[in-house]
């Protein structure tokens, strides 16, 4: 269990993986965020994603949704080899993501946000028209589940707070019905009521069958949340652990390189 | 004129509260202008508000309405179409080839449009895909579509003679010439398509934010090589009004008509920055425009004025633009 390298190399052929990145490479000019990295995802598992700031993991993140393509490596999704050239192709696969920068598009409404690329029309042929009724309940619904102060649908994103935009986005990535969740430091901003929502969130999530990759900075829901936890430090995984065998002390001792996997 | 969802149902007393706030007037320069305009012209002139002077503003006002309404959409994506003119230009010379050569009214239109639209594709595909600034691009197809139609027509005017286009610009439905009428079905059919269509909705998100855009699966791409297609389309067929007009096809550079444009378009409350889309707004200031060039006119103010006139208006809209709500 405890040699990344082996357990990412037979992850292909076990049938409990649903997804595997192997040794993901990715460079922008000179800076190598990636130097062949590697993880797996179980089925039905929330799989923890730590490392310090510059560790590569958003990186990994918009590799895995198809925002850019890696230089090199595989990523296999259901035993298949897959590349994705745009997120369209990533979400065609059931992979959901919450960019650690949101994505969102400030000028645009709350509703429209939920949507973006993936409206609901009425009509056929070019006169299609947008579903706005059905947009702007169905995104109400599906964030006030999530939200504390609920934020109207109509308002742009421009006007609402900081864990109000982290709500939105993790409704959105949560309502699609992907089969993967990629969340990046989804807490990150969040108040304490917000984050045990959101914890709910992805243990609902798990509860449903959807495989969880979390990335978060902080220990405890680490340790709370997940089943398995890899680390990364400087572009690479250097280590993989059940979360029930290891420990807070551990997995830091992992991350500063203080203890070699 | 906020056509994006915002507040509806607003009350008298709302509204005259609103009044006392700098962003009321900022969001709503072009409207109020326009009225403010209206009223002083008619004082100073009383010719201003005759029957005869409104349709023959509202004609001439077609033009610059449905550049205005293109301008619109690639400002919408943050782009810029310094082209715009030189594209109608390149449209009115095709138009009047294609007549020379005997082709008739609807095939001369159509050809008028798809030169037009050679300029477009260029233009879409050098930003889009070349990822060259739309400024640097639109500024060279500027000038080679300038050149294109001073080479294809040699240079010299080409008489349109052409039944269908006299029909074009004298007739009328009351008050409304038929250029006005066309300018208008642009504009609610641009109006649709950006507040209405899955097309429209990712404009104003690539306008937004290109990275957030993209990230949720819009083809950035597609849609800035559409804009630059629609601004191109739309100037080939402002090109049919412009040959009505002068009764020939001219190769000559309609500056004018490109920085008013994009004046309009300022007038009308959209940032250059992009993300913030409006139709309504874009056609009211190019009326506005109109009117005052027309209100100048009127009253005898030379022909030199006017550009200051524009100008001073314009810079005026861009300063309170600074106080539009965010
Ligand atoms: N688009 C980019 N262009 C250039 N360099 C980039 C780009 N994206 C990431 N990098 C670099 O790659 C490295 C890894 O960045 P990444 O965002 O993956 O780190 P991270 O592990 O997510 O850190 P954090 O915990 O701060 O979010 C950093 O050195 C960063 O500067
Ligand atoms: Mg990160």
């Amino acid at each position: 269990m405890t040699d990344t390298m082996t357990q990412s190399v037979d992850s292909s052929t076990d049938p409990d993986v649903l997804l595997s990145a192997t040794n993901i490479k990715k460079s922008f000019g000179g800076v190598h965020a990636l130097k062949g990295a590697s993880l797996t995802l179980r089925r039905g598992e929330i799989t923890a994603l730590i490392g310090d700031n510059g560790a590569g993991k958003s990186t990994m993140v918009r590799c895995l949704s198809g925002i850019h393509p890696p230089d090199s490596g595989t990523i296999t999704l259901d035993g298949e080899v897959v590349s994705f050239g745009t997120p369209k192709e990533a979400q065609k696969s059931g992979i959901e993501t919450v960019q650690q920068n949101l994505a969102l598009v400030e000028e645009l409404a709350v509703w429209q946000n939920f949507f973006l690329g993936r409206e609901l029309t009425q009509g056929f042929g070019p006169f299609r028209t947008l579903n706005r009724k059905l947009m702007k309940a169905t995104a109400q619904e599906l964030i006030t589940d999530l939200a504390v102060n609920v934020p109207p649908v109509t308002s742009k994103v421009r006007r609402l707070s900081g864990g109000q935009r982290q709500a939105l986005a993790i409704a959105r990535a949560a309502g699609w019905g992907g089969k993967i969740v990629i969340m990046d430091e989804p807490t990150a901003a969040l108040g304490v009521q917000e984050t045990a929502k959101v914890e709910q969130t992805i243990r609902t999530l798990r509860d449903a069958g959807v495989s969880v990759l979390l990335i978060s900075h902080n220990f405890d829901q680490v340790m709370r949340l997940s089943d398995h936890v890899w680390v990364f430090r400087a572009g690479l995984a250097v280590a993989g652990r059940r979360t029930a065998e290891t420990s807070g002390e551990e997995l830091v001792a992992l991350i500063t390189g203080a203890k070699e996997a | 004129m906020s056509t994006l969802v915002t507040e509806r149902p607003r009350t008298a007393q709302n509204l005259i509260s609103q009044t006392r706030q700098v962003s009321f007037w900022a969001e709503h320069a072009a409207p109020i202008g326009l009225v403010v305009l209206v009223i002083v012209f008619s004082i100073l002139s009383p010719s201003f508000l005759t029957f005869g002077n409104i349709r023959a503003m509202l004609i001439a006002a077609a033009i610059l309405v449905i550049l205005a309404v293109a301008q619109a959409f690639v400002i919408t994506t943050g782009g810029i179409d310094l082209s715009i003119s030189a594209t109608m230009t390149v449209g009115a010379v095709g138009f009047g080839i294609a007549w020379q050569a005997g082709l008739g009214f609807v095939a001369s239109a159509i050809i008028a449009i798809l030169s037009a639209m050679v300029i477009g594709v260029i233009n879409g595909l050098l930003i889009a895909k070349g990822r060259v600034t739309d400024f640097i691009v639109t500024l060279g197809t500027l000038s080679v579509a300038t050149g294109l139609a001073l080479i294809i027509s040699d240079g010299k005017p080409i008489s349109v003679n052409s039944p269908e286009l006299l029909r074009l610009t004298s007739g009328s439905i009351g008050i409304f010439g038929y250029p006005i009428i066309l300018a208008a079905i642009v504009g609610v059919i641009a109006w649709f398509v950006m507040f209405r269509t899955r097309f429209g909705l990712h404009v104003q998100a690539v306008g937004g934010s290109e990275e957030s855009a993209v990230a949720n699966g819009v083809s950035a791409v597609t849609v800035r090589i559409a804009v630059y297609l629609i601004s191109a389309g739309l100037a080939g067929l402002a090109a049919l009004l412009l040959v009505a007009r002068v009764g020939a096809a001219e190769p000559a550079i309609n500056t004018a008509f490109l920085l008013n444009a994009i004046a309009a378009v300022v007038l009308g409350g959209v940032s250059l920055t992009g993300g913030k889309a409006k139709i309504v707004g874009p056609i009211i200031g190019a009326l506005l425009l109109t009117a005052l060039t027309n209100g100048l006119t009127l009253l005898g103010v030379s022909q030199f004025y006017q550009p200051l006139a524009v100008g001073l208006v314009v810079v005026l809209a861009a300063l309170l633009t600074r106080y539009q709500k965010k």
